[in-house]
């Protein structure tokens, strides 16, 4: 049944939500530290562990790709609701912190990129 | 008469509203982005850009903060682009993510979140040192806003920051938000962003997970859990540093 996969992938994210939460009180910052990372490689290890004992149906798995492919609209409807104004209103200091905290970020990712070994690369691109 | 009954409908099943409102956008986005840019251009990232330009619109007209939701008949987008559904999604895409690749650059990952921590947090309290801040609590908010429109506040209330210099730091963070929904598929290519691993040292580097959920959707939405995976890491990894030691070394400095 297609709430199955709805049902494992609430499942993983509450748990990785509620262990984000506990990493954060344990560290004692006022933040969700990883949650819903570690919701993702929670649902990478069902998956891939259910492959050999217990098969997902392909009805169980739609319920999951549903909502993997709600994630671009979902994602539009972010965007729809972000204060714009807020960002524009802060003034050019506002503006140019952010800016230069992307520039800055974007020209150091073929930097680490490069820093590592090809061979740990490997043929990973997707298409 | 019937104008008021047909919107009183749709505000009342909101979140249905906002499912039709969307797929049209969806649609028209992906229109556009054929016939006049001939696919040049992706469709989510023109429905990504038209949402912000809708967002702002709607900040405009009803001055809130939540941009189109804050229109009774769009108030099903606050509810379907809030971080619940969001982070579902986001949950989602790992579902076909590959074991190995994220094996591959785990570490890499890992050390590109301290990085993009540390790198954004000093670049925005240059910035602030530049427009003449000398106090060392405001130039570390304005610098973890720089980090995300999170840890900006976060920073702020536990040193104690005034609430126009939070203010400031959550600005900076949503323009850093903004641009890499809007800038990533246009600088995709220059910095080799075309594979898992590059992914995940993006996402690393540039923890808005707001930012890099939509930037890697208008680039290559495969590369989506590679980089939001990393990206959740961000802002607890900034909540954790920025008032900590990165406070105490812009202290010790300034």
């Amino acid at each position: 049944m297609i709430i199955y996969g709805v049902s494992l992938l609430a499942f993983c994210m509450l748990v990785g939500i509620f262990i984000g939460d506990l990493l954060g009180t344990l560290m004692g910052v006022q933040a969700n530290v990883g949650g819903i990372g570690i919701a993702m490689l929670l649902l990478i290890y069902l998956s891939n562990l259910s492959n050999k004992k217990l098969q997902l149906g392909s009805i169980t798995e739609s319920g999951i790709h549903f909502w993997s492919a709600m994630y671009i609209p979902i994602v539009v409807a972010m965007a729809a609701k972000q204060n714009v104004i807020g960002a524009l209103s802060g003034g050019w200091m506002a503006l140019l912190a952010g800016v230069a905290a992307v520039v800055a970020s974007f020209l150091l990712i073929p930097v680490i990129a490069h820093f590592t070994p090809r061979a740990e690369r490997g043929n990973s691109d997707v298409n | 008469m019937l104008t008021e009954m047909l919107l009183a409908v749709l505000s009342k099943n909101a979140l249905i509203s906002a499912f039709l409102f969307m797929g049209l956008l969806m649609w028209l986005s992906y229109f556009f982005s054929e016939k006049l840019t001939r696919g040049q251009i992706h469709g989510s990232a023109v429905a990504i850009t038209i949402g912000l330009v809708l967002a702002y619109l709607g900040g405009k007209y009803t001055g809130g903060s939540r941009g189109l939701a804050d229109i009774a008949i769009f108030s099903g987008i606050g509810i379907m682009g809030g971080a619940m559904f969001r982070d579902f999604a986001i949950v989602a895409t790992a579902f076909g993510a590959k074991t190995d690749e994220l094996k591959k650059a785990g570490r890499v990952g890992a050390a590109s979140v301290i990085i993009g921590v540390v790198l954004s947090f000093f670049v925005g309290a240059i910035v602030a040192v530049g427009f003449g801040y000398k106090d060392p609590v405001a130039i570390s908010t304005i610098g973890a806003g720089a980090a995300t429109y999170i840890v900006g506040p976060v920073t702020g209330t536990a040193l104690g920051a005034s609430s126009d210099i939070i203010a400031l730091s959550v600005a900076a963070g949503l323009t850093k938000s903004v641009l890499v929904m809007v800038g990533t598929p246009f600088v995709a290519k220059k910095i080799g962003l075309n594979n898992p691993y590059s992914a995940m040292i993006y996402g690393g580097l540039m923890g808005t997970t707001s930012g890099v959920a939509a930037g890697l959707a208008a680039t290559d939405p495969k590369l989506v859990p590679y980089g939001a995976m990393t990206a959740t890491f961000y802002t607890g990894v900034g909540c954790l540093l920025a008032p900590s030691l990165l406070f105490l070394i812009v202290r010790a400095l300034a």
